[in-house]
């Protein structure tokens, strides 16, 4: 049936607030926490969210005849109240398919997370949560290798992986740091990092880094016969001078490179991810410049939405927090995250902040990695909370051991494995850590003087962004 | 006190990936290590390889994987007849998980020489 055109301005809910939809399967669902401008009807609010992050524009135009328009555009079908927040509610919109490029993370939240966020009928704007439909994640690589592909890989079994980042982050020499990779390697770690500051800087360019960092490994897995690996860091200025780095790593015959996802952008992640899996490279990724986005709890992307677009971008491990440490993160709602990258289905659960039932498909899994200010007490909740399927990073945790960073490593991995030890012998670990550490220090000098230098040290400051609870 | 003697030397070890760096296990912390893996659902497997060739992806299977196999005993039974025949070699015992098609559990029980 053709319609007629009428210029002029409707209103967005005539149109974009259609409360008797039922989404499909292939709608890309979104929840957004929207909290208006005075005045404005909640309805109309969420019916211009739903137009600005699709087919909509401010004024009714011509052109829309041309199409069909009811075909493509963004519908909120749903608002509900935000328990314990009056002025703010969610509103629930479903984007059909066609929308959006086969593999695009980067398509995606232009338009859902463009223009619409500076739009003045909204004081605060923020994505909770997305439904990826499983007819586009079939259009996404996803990580390179995933979970058990690195296992494999790496010959770790049975437990979580433990790395650490190198300090000081900045200044060293590729010598001197190759120096610093080398002993934490030789004392029990799997992994090593790259600071994510660490590019090539002038006190250090990345062919001499990569090469040190090389000897080190190799020299580790000779004395230890453990596998070992360090994230080298190939996020640059250009993508051709990141290939260029990528490259070299796997002459170099080393198995992991690292990568910004977020700095570097999704482009050049999904690029990325794409040369690893063809190239045979295990994929790390860090998420600097995420709380500028996801900590404010009313305005921008929740973690969890930029967790997910990860997993379809691709990478085999991502940093997720730590609950325990110095960084913010609430344990459920890190725990709800944490699931979106590791299984291949995720229920609805809003007690874990989790909107909708996701389903991954074949999706491989990638390793939550838990980093920023942990040591040897945080081991057994780390280890509770993570589960086997995750990277526990020590920094100063390793480095700050009074013996130096051999022997700190040694003291975290005599840590992680009776912590380990015990789950498997049906101990609880939070509630008997205490018992745990100290039997498993009798047999290990390195962990014993571990307790004693970091017994005082907590990080007890109440997190900025909570699950939206009735207080 | 004097720098030198605050401070310990850290001699690298070899070791066998998980658990290599606790001491040898009890009996009965070994069977804690089995249950879990039955508990879990995982089918026991052991494994060995002369000691010059422990970082090699493929170990021998001992046998076959032991397949739903749900009794303590047996397990325990095998890893000494595998011991028995392979004296020389690491054994390790392996808490096959099918539906990861990974390990959810892997350590070496016995170290060869």
């Amino acid at each position: 049936m053709s319609k007629k055109y009428d210029a002029g301005v409707k209103e967005y809910r005539d149109t974009y607030w259609t409360p008797d939809y039922v989404p499909l399967d292939t709608d890309l669902l979104a929840c957004f926490k929207c909290t208006g401008q005075e005045g404005v009807p909640k309805e109309e609010v969420a019916a211009a969210v739903a137009a600005e992050s699709s087919t909509g524009t401010w004024s009714t135009v011509w052109s829309e005849l041309l199409t069909d328009l009811d075909f493509y555009k963004g519908r909120c079908y749903r608002i509900e109240d935000v328990p314990g927040d009056k002025e703010s509610f969610y509103a629930f919109i479903a984007y059909p398919l066609d929308l959006f490029e086969e593999g695009s993370i980067t398509n995606v939240l232009t338009s859902l997370v463009g223009n619409v966020f500076g739009f003045k009928a909204l004081r605060h704007l923020r994505l909770e949560d997305l439904r990826f439909p499983l007819a586009f994640i079939k259009t996404c690589y996803g990580p390179p290798n995933g979970i058990q592909v690195e296992r494999d890989r790496m010959n770790k079994y049975g437990r979580p992986l433990l790395g650490c980042t190198i300090k000081p982050k900045l200044g060293l020499s590729g010598k001197n740091y190759g120096r610093v990779v080398y002993e934490c390697l030789r004392g029990g770690l799997d992994f090593t990092k790259d600071d994510e500051n660490i590019n090539s800087q002038p006190f250090q360019r990345w062919q001499n880094r990569f090469e040190f960092v090389a000897e080190a490994i190799k020299l580790s897995e000779q004395e230890t016969g453990e596998k070992k690996g360090h994230y080298l860091n190939v996020t640059a200025n250009t993508p051709e001078e990141m290939y260029e780095r990528a490259e070299f790593a796997k002459e170099l015959g080393m198995p992991i490179v690292m990568h910004d996802f977020i700095t570097g952008g999704f482009t050049a992640n999904t690029g990325l991810s794409k040369w690893c899996r063809k190239n045979g490279m295990l994929l790390h990724i860090h998420r600097a410049m995420h709380a500028v986005i996801d900590r404010h709890p009313k305005h921008g992307i929740h973690f969890r939405v930029l967790a997910k677009c990860l997993r379809l971008s691709g990478g085999d491990q991502l940093h997720t927090g730590t609950v325990v440490g110095k960084l913010e993160g609430d344990r459920q709602t890190t725990l709800g995250y944490i699931d979106q990258l590791r299984e291949s289905f995720v229920p609805e659960d809003r007690s874990r902040g989790n909107f909708f039932d996701q389903d991954w498909g074949s999706m491989p899994g990638v390793f939550a990695v838990a980093s920023g200010g942990i040591h040897v007490w945080h081991m057994p909740a780390l280890v509770a909370i993570f589960g086997d399927d995750s990277v526990l990073q020590f920094g100063g945790g390793t480095h700050g051991h009074p013996w130096g960073s051999a022997a700190g490593a040694a003291a975290n991995r005599v840590a992680l494995e009776a912590c380990v030890k015990a789950r498997n012998a049906g101990r609880e670990i939070e509630k008997e850590s205490r018992d745990i550490l100290m039997e498993a220090a009798k047999h290990s000098p390195e962990l014993a003087i571990a307790l004693e230098t970091w017994k005082e040290i907590k990080f007890e400051f109440d997190t900025v962004d909570k699950l939206d609870v009735q207080n | 006190m004097p720098f030198q003697s605050t401070v310990g030397d850290y001699q690298t070890v070899a070791t066998l990936e998980t658990f290599g760096f606790l001491p040898p296990m009890t009996q009965d912390e070994i069977y804690d290590q089995i249950s879990y893996i039955i508990a879990q659902g995982w089918s026991p497997l052991i494994e060995h390889v002369h000691p010059s060739n422990s970082m090699a992806s493929y170990w021998s299977y001992w046998k076959l994987p032991f397949f739903g196999e749900k009794d303590l005993n047996l397990i325990v039974s095998e890893l000494e007849a595998c011991h028995r025949a392979y004296p020389d070699h690491h054994v390790r015992m392996v808490g096959y998980d099918a539906y990861t098609q990974s390990q959810g559990s892997c350590f070496v029980v016995f170290e060869g020489r």
